[in-house]
């Protein structure tokens, strides 16, 4: 079964735990009162409101919980039960993790932007009895959803805006269960004490949080992580990157991903730093500059968004400043990674790169808001070599990790001055992984899953019997002990000519250009390989206007002879960096298109965390997909696209077939 | 430090004006509007209730603009007389109006394309701003306290609207859609007992069309302000009003609940039943 023998997590397990974290700090509860004691004047959490930054230290954090805990407790909630917590990082939400565990309830984050029907799937599938969301927009989902989330009875809401004539039976304002929590606690003096009593009573193997699979394949399934499990993974990750009280984090990511939920509340409450919590989705970039955290993560496509807006600012820039630009940014390419890592480097070098440091990194990691950043790592999706290359070249220490919800994130994590781009590094301390003889990565680790809640039969399809999780991702271990991941595992096919076809590593090599925002392709089975291509819309646009190309419309642009030209140039150069792989050379896209909408997950291209679902759009899209196999030049489609509120609309569009440049074989010889 | 958030139910109601929801607001009646010899209105009559929202609707050319410049003043009547929580008047210049609590915003966006979000929305505070332009240069003391006081006013607003990660953009490089919400935050920065909106959605896209009508109805429920809108679109109208009066050819041809006024024969075939 072990192909390449299973590779033992560098540190073992019992030599890292954090000093002063013993067993009896097994549950995020727990933490939580001993932060209020160890930390109590320290922030805890920061929320944007009205323009200003208010701040709860860890001891106002331990009584905005407590009372709400009590009040929730009044409507009835007990050990057990579940509660959904619908929304985006609000502190009210974050406080409701921690409440509902500390009175045994489970609680159970759902995306924010999830349509009402897979809102209802997951809040039916949880059997939860109560559901904490944002605010209006989310009542009216789970309102309308009702008779399909027959065990649920109350909704507690953070915004009261627009909810004035709602029915208040069962619909109860945040702030009134957290006042009646304080009524009960002024009204019995040992009221606070028994609850502090029940949490430091409390076992470490109960189900600390259920997290909803993004649902890449199949409907989402509940993924359970049990509360020592989760605070071990969290302390051996914050002993890792050395994470202390005076760190602090923009809590941006989405509540009810598991990396929101480990990167922010888990290492938070282990750590002991500070959450921040922006004003708005919207607002992330300005808040982020201004609280310039020091530990961060984003997916590829944030960085990638950064770079695009920062290359098309300084196309827009003055001769002199667009020089500047370009002379640093060399300078950085050339000395920026040794100097990080701290590598030998001649003293004319250290001092350009200080020169730039002052008149350009400086300041460009100063408006991104990465000033202050000791740790940031990215994961989810492959990233391309120059991108990353140019974040660490500034000085800024990015690093990659692989993990999954199973595991609670952690599996894999570049250590310091370690890093490559192709790689997603070793083994987390504590962590085990096997490669299956199928080339599948397993892993067993002190985070990992205690099952999909009540799903016993695919608990047992993704838990070998001997313990070890599935990734479902096929890998490989380099020579220097970093992990390397291909593909998923069951996307991996064959062209009908034998040659390997690796989707995904196409789509990345297609991705790694700006203008392509997202890639799809077709080929296992088939007689070559084929791509569906979104282009960026804010990169093709610049373009598009400083070539004096007018477009009224994503459609429109997209269709346009000139993009194609473009992106065909961007194809012909994939082919050209395949063809220098002999494992892919024979997988090179012929034939492409520039398909006439963006891919949404309104529509269910996307899931939730923009990871493309294959099988759908392939089955939406089957016409095109023919297309390119029947020699089409062009087809005619009409496609059903939903808009946010849930109806629906069609969009008709001619889509060009066009064919790209193939590398000969002669490069790709071995 | 909770306090925040119940900030969001202390947001000043409109103004007190002594009357109760329901009492006439605004009361026209057999107002004439001619433009040298060209009737841009003819005798017409209706008012406006304290904490409705109502909708004067009509095909192109129907007299709608004129009418709302009649109300706040831009325009005075030839005939008839306008009353105005209680007081007639019959000449008022626009300064008046905003005094007395009228606020308005207009069918082509009518903003300080230059300055921030923020400012523009404070400018609309101005006609509460008291401290002499002396202070005010200094930027000390009372007049410090008092930009204090209006900066939460204006951030509440920001909030309400939905728009703070605009706060500092200069407005010009805003699309149309977030011009007309901040638009209609300068407007609502006036505290204003009556606030008329001339084509609050022309040119929208249906997302925007939505979102600008959930704005609306929160600020007559929240806010609890009088709204009188002009709209071209029916369906947006129907649902959002509480009263529609229909304007044809400067004149009335009907003044009811949506669901009647749908049904009106004269309607249908003036407005509705015609393409334009």
């Amino acid at each position: 079964m072990v192909g390449q023998g299973s590779i033992r997590g560098g540190i073992r397990r019992e030599e890292h735990r954090v000093s002063g974290s013993d067993a009896s700090f097994d549950t995020f509860p727990k933490l939580l009162l001993r932060n209020a004691e160890r930390f109590a004047g320290r922030p805890a959490m920061r929320h944007k409101d009205f323009g200003i930054w208010q701040t709860w230290t860890w001891a106002q954090q331990l009584d905005e919980v407590r009372a709400l805990a009590i009040g929730l407790q009044g409507l009835g909630l007990t050990a057990g039960d579940r509660i959904a917590v619908v929304g985006t990082n609000r502190p009210r939400l974050y406080w409701t993790f921690a409440a509902a565990q500390s009175i045994g309830a489970v609680p159970v984050p759902v995306y924010a932007d999830a349509v009402a029907d897979e809102l209802a799937y997951v809040l039916d599938n949880a059997g939860v009895r109560f559901a904490v969301v944002q605010d209006q927009e989310q009542v009216d989902k789970v309102v309308g959803q009702a008779a399909a989330i027959p065990r649920l009875t109350d909704i507690i809401f953070d915004e009261p805006r627009g909810l004035g004539d709602y029915d208040r039976a069962h619909l109860h304002d945040f702030a009134d269960v957290q006042e009646a929590g304080r009524k009960a606690l002024a009204a019995d003096g040992s009221r606070a004490a028994q609850w502090a009593d029940a949490i430091r009573a409390a076992s470490g193997d109960a189900v600390s949080v259920i997290l909803y699979t993004s649902g890449t394949t199949g409907r989402s399934k509940g993924v359970m992580i049990k509360a020592a499990g989760a605070v071990q993974a969290a302390t051996d990750t914050s002993t890792f990157d050395r994470l202390t009280a005076d760190d602090c984090v923009l809590a941006y990511l989405p509540l009810a991903w598991v990396g929101d939920h480990y990167l922010n509340y888990a290492q938070a409450h282990v750590a002991g730093f500070c959450m921040c919590c922006p004003e708005s989705a919207e607002t992330v970039p300005v808040d982020l500059r201004e609280i310039a955290p020091t530990f961060y993560f984003a997916p590829p496509r944030v960085f990638e968004g950064l770079l695009t807006s920062v290359t098309i600012r300084m196309h827009d820039a003055s001769r002199l400043k667009q020089r500047m630009f370009n002379h640093f940014r060399g300078v950085a390419a050339k000395w920026g990674e040794a100097i990080l890592e701290g590598r030998p480097t001649p003293l004319p070098a250290r001092l350009h790169y200080g020169l730039g440091e002052l008149l350009l990194y400086g300041p460009l990691k100063n408006a991104l808001g990465l000033s202050n950043i000791r740790t940031a790592y990215t994961a989810g999706e492959a990233i391309g070599p120059d991108l990353f290359s140019f974040f660490r070249s500034l000085g800024i220490n990015l690093k990659q990790l692989y993990g999954q919800t199973e595991a609670f994130l952690y599996v894999t994590a570049q250590k310091d001055n370690a890093v490559r781009a192709d790689c997603v590094g070793p083994a987390m301390p504590g962590v085990d992984i096997r490669i299956a003889d199928t080339g599948e990565v397993q892993f067993r680790s002190p985070g990992m899953f205690s099952g999909y809640f009540e799903q016993d039969e695919k608990t047992a399809e993704t838990m070998s019997p001997d313990g070890w999780v599935k990734t479902g991702d096929a890998g490989f271990f380099e020579r220097d002990g970093q992990l390397r991941i291909i593909d998923r595992a069951k996307d991996v096919g064959k062209l009908s000519t034998g040659a390997l076809f690796a989707p995904k590593y196409i789509e990345n090599a297609l991705k790694f250009f700006p203008n392509i925002k997202e890639a799809v392709a077709f080929g296992d089975g088939r007689d070559f390989a084929a791509a569906f291509i979104n282009i960026d819309l804010t990169a093709v646009g610049n373009w598009a206007e400083r070539n004096g190309i007018a477009y009224a419309s994503y459609q429109e642009l997209a269709a346009h002879p000139e993009v194609y030209r473009l992106i065909g140039e961007n194809v012909d150069e994939t082919n050209r960096r395949l063809a220098r792989e002999p494992m892919m050379a024979g997988a090179q896209i012929r034939r492409f298109l520039v398909l006439h909408k963006e891919l949404d997950a309104d529509d269910g291209e996307l899931t939730r965390t923009q990871k493309v679902r294959r099988g759908f759009i392939a089955e939406r899209y089957a016409e095109l997909i023919e297309a390119f196999y029947d020699g089409s030049a062009e087809k005619r489609v009409e496609t059903e696209v939903t808009f946010e509120d849930g109806r629906k609309g069609r969009i008709r569009a001619n889509v060009r077939i066009a064919d790209a440049h193939v590398e000969t074989a002669r490069e790709a010889a071995p | 430090m909770s306090a925040h958030h119940d900030a969001h139910h202390d947001i000043a109601l409109a103004r007190n004006d002594g009357l109760k929801p329901g009492d006439v607001l605004l009361d026209i009646r057999n107002v004439s509007l001619a433009f040298g010899g060209v009737k841009a209105i003819t005798d017409v009559s209706f008012d406006i209730r304290k904490g409705e929202i109502r909708a004067i609707i009509g095909p192109n050319g129907a007299g709608k603009t004129s009418m709302l410049n009649v109300i706040n003043g831009f325009y005075t009547p030839q005939e008839g007389v306008i009353v105005f929580r209680g007081r007639e008047r019959r000449a008022m210049k626009p300064h008046d109006a905003v005094a007395q609590g009228i606020a308005r915003t207009f069918q082509n966006v009518a903003l300080f394309k230059g300055m921030s979000t923020l400012d523009n929305i404070m400018a609309g505070r101005s006609v509460f701003m008291k401290e002499s332009l002396f202070w005010q240069m200094l930027w000390r003391g009372r007049a410090l306290k008092e930009e204090i006081a209006h900066r939460e006013k204006v951030e509440e607003i920001i909030d309400f609207l939905e728009i703070q990660h605009i706060r500092r953009t200069p407005v010009g490089r805003l699309p149309y859609g977030l011009q007309k919400r901040v638009e209609l935050g300068r407007a609502l920065a006036m505290e204003p007992s009556l606030l008329l909106l001339d084509e609050p959605m022309a040119g929208m896209n249906l997302e925007e069309k939505e979102d600008m009508s959930r704005f609306i109805i929160d600020v007559n429920r929240q806010r609890g302000t009088t709204i009188a809108l002009i709209e071209h679109d029916m369906g947006v109208v129907m649902d959002l009003s509480d009263r529609v009066v229909v304007l044809d050819y400067g004149k009335k041809i009907a003044d009811d609940v949506p669901e009647k006024v749908k049904a009106n024969k004269q309607v249908i075939d003036a407005y509705l039943g015609v393409a334009h």
